[in-house]
């Protein structure tokens, strides 16, 4: 018998695997195929202050790695979510879940931060500092260690709860940005975001996305989801969700060498709708046939000393 | 939704650019026509998200254009060929809704799911109507199939090579009796459907998708009573409901 179970800020989870922000939506989709409660936990829609449409379609691009999305951050405001969509997740999803925050100002972070807090179901506050795709938000206060420490600081004066910030790896110097938000009260940060690409339609020659550029996920990020990860466990101290590219449980395990506490899994979730089921269903015998009897103790295995 | 193993048990060319694919198993989660179906093909990341035309209890027809690298690649699939598909997806038309004198207007590769409809409709008694669009006579396709079931057909042609010289709106015109209205085509022409037609109506839609099962957002477009993901909530719209 192999041990699964992780503790990510705390709170323990059966497996280290969560479907990541934005590919899972409030998790209806996947409970009508199988028992969600299977899994760690998951990260819910990315939640903005007020409901979003997000940017005009075409916002799905492919590319030999993966995908490109510029979908924008689509939700339909805290309050809706909260007085919608999560009395319908309690029904089908009962452990602890792992809230999704944007914000295009450090007080909305903090609002909507405050309003999810009170939330009996929410586990961990995952705090987005990197979404590409809006303007003037997201990303803007990711890029540099001291924006991302004025998120950190507002939101830890609102809640107890388990804070991760999710980091982008445009950032110039990511685990100089990790360090500031554990600094600043992070309890975890989560890693990577996508990273911006774009396509150009050649019948039309112009950008295939109407947001001209979008986020690149898939296993085409995976390298560079292991580097950042690899980077950030040497610069922190707090626990890190590791994410970018996973699509097997040898990625998971890979990504807990490097130095994740627990695992994102996106993209791959949208084209085989089983594939968190299946990562979890496979990990122990991968584990064995690694000779690892405990994921905890595999956490940051690949560093010297 | 239903994820399975088809195999390809025909895969040939009906006109320019556009071929039929039928392939075996299980459909049983295809409850509508209009529905859709997403096929992993080998090499792409992303899923080819494809209308059904037409469906049985062990077989479903697609019929799909070339338009860029994956269906391109799909017009190279043998058969015998083993796909991974998730089945049933997207709401479809709603057939109870037609009235006697069922109008359908599709253009181009928004043709094939209205196959599936006609037939349905006539096997209730109705009397259906269908005005196919294309854009010159080498790229017609399905109109036989159609006069097989019983439908009567009106061809336009863009460029006047077959059937009425114009656009399926100068072929509706010549419809008067019609009771509702079911139509499925590149945007430019629903909007002029849109603009002619005299019923309630259905309206299906095309969007790049992510996921196709309403995970990913990817798709969605507003409508009168909020925001509706295509792939999950539509791809089939009500008139009533549309935002251009």
């Amino acid at each position: 018998m192999v041990n699964t179970k992780v503790t990510l800020c705390g709170i323990e989870m059966d497996n280290p695997i969560i479907p990541a922000s934005g590919t899972f939506g409030f998790g209806y989709e996947f409970a009508e195929l199988y028992d969600i409660n299977m899994l760690g936990t998951f990260s819910f829609k990315g939640t903005t202050r007020e409901p979003r449409f997000g940017n005009p379609t075409p916002r799905i691009a492919e590319y030999a790695g993966g995908l490109l999305n510029a979908v924008g951050l689509q939700n339909p405001g805290v309050n809706a979510v909260i007085e919608t969509e999560m009395p319908k997740l309690k029904q089908v999803f009962h452990k602890p879940v792992m809230a999704n925050i944007s914000g295009f100002s450090v007080a909305e972070y903090a609002e909507v931060c405050e309003k999810l807090d009170a939330q009996e179901q929410v586990g961990w506050l995952e705090v987005n500092i990197s979404c590409p795709n809006v303007h003037g938000g997201g990303a803007a206060f990711g890029a540099e260690p001291k924006s991302a420490a004025e998120v950190t600081k507002a939101v830890r004066a609102v809640t107890k709860k388990p804070i991760i910030l999710k980091l982008s790896p445009t950032a110039a110097d990511i685990a100089a940005v990790a360090k500031a938000c554990e600094d600043a009260g992070a309890d975890g940060v989560s890693l990577i975001n996508t990273l911006p690409g774009m396509r150009i339609d050649l019948k039309r020659r112009r950008p295939l996305l109407a947001n001209t550029t979008g986020g690149m996920s898939g296993p085409g990020m995976f390298p560079l989801a292991v580097r950042m990860v690899y980077q950030v466990y040497e610069a922190v101290s707090i626990p890190i969700v590791g994410m970018g590219g996973v699509t097997t449980a040898e990625d998971v395990i890979e990504l807990m060498l490097a130095g994740a506490a627990a695992v994102g899994v996106g993209a791959a979730n949208l084209v085989e709708p089983y594939a968190c089921k299946t990562i979890i269903e496979d990990l122990p015998a991968v584990m064995e046939r690694y000779g690892m009897d405990d994921l905890t103790k595999i956490i940051g295995g690949a560093h010297h000393g | 939704m239903k994820q399975t193993t088809l195999t390809v048990v025909e895969n040939t060319r009906l006109a320019d650019g556009i071929y039929r694919l039928r392939l075996a198993g299980n459909t049983s989660a295809i409850t509508a026509p209009g529905q859709f179906v997403n096929l992993k093909l080998s090499g792409f990341f992303l899923r080819r998200p494809i209308s059904v035309c037409d469906w049985s209890d062990e077989e479903l027809t697609l019929i799909y254009k070339v338009l860029g690298h994956g269906t391109e690649a799909m017009t190279g699939m043998a058969v015998g060929t083993e796909l991974d598909v998730l089945t049933g997806l997207g709401n479809g038309y709603d057939v109870s809704r037609s009235g006697e004198h069922p109008l359908l207007v599709g253009g181009g590769v928004g043709i094939p799911p209205l196959y599936g409809l006609a037939k349905r409709l006539v096997a209730q008694g109705k009397r259906v109507t269908a005005v196919l669009g294309f854009n010159r006579k080498s790229e017609i396709f399905l109109a036989e199939e159609f006069r097989a079931l019983g439908a009567e057909v009106i061809i336009a042609t863009a460029d006047g090579s077959a059937g009425i010289h114009g656009l399926v709106t100068d072929g509706m015109a010549a419809v008067s009796d019609y009771t509702y209205l079911y139509t499925c085509g590149p945007e430019p022409m629903l909007k002029a459907v849109y603009a002619d037609c005299k019923t309630s109506a259905q309206f299906s839609f095309e969007e790049r998708m992510g996921c196709g099962f309403g995970a990913c957002m990817g798709c969605s477009c507003e409508t009168k009573y909020g925001n509706k993901r295509i792939c999950k909530d539509g791809p089939v719209l009500e008139k009533e409901e549309i935002v251009w």
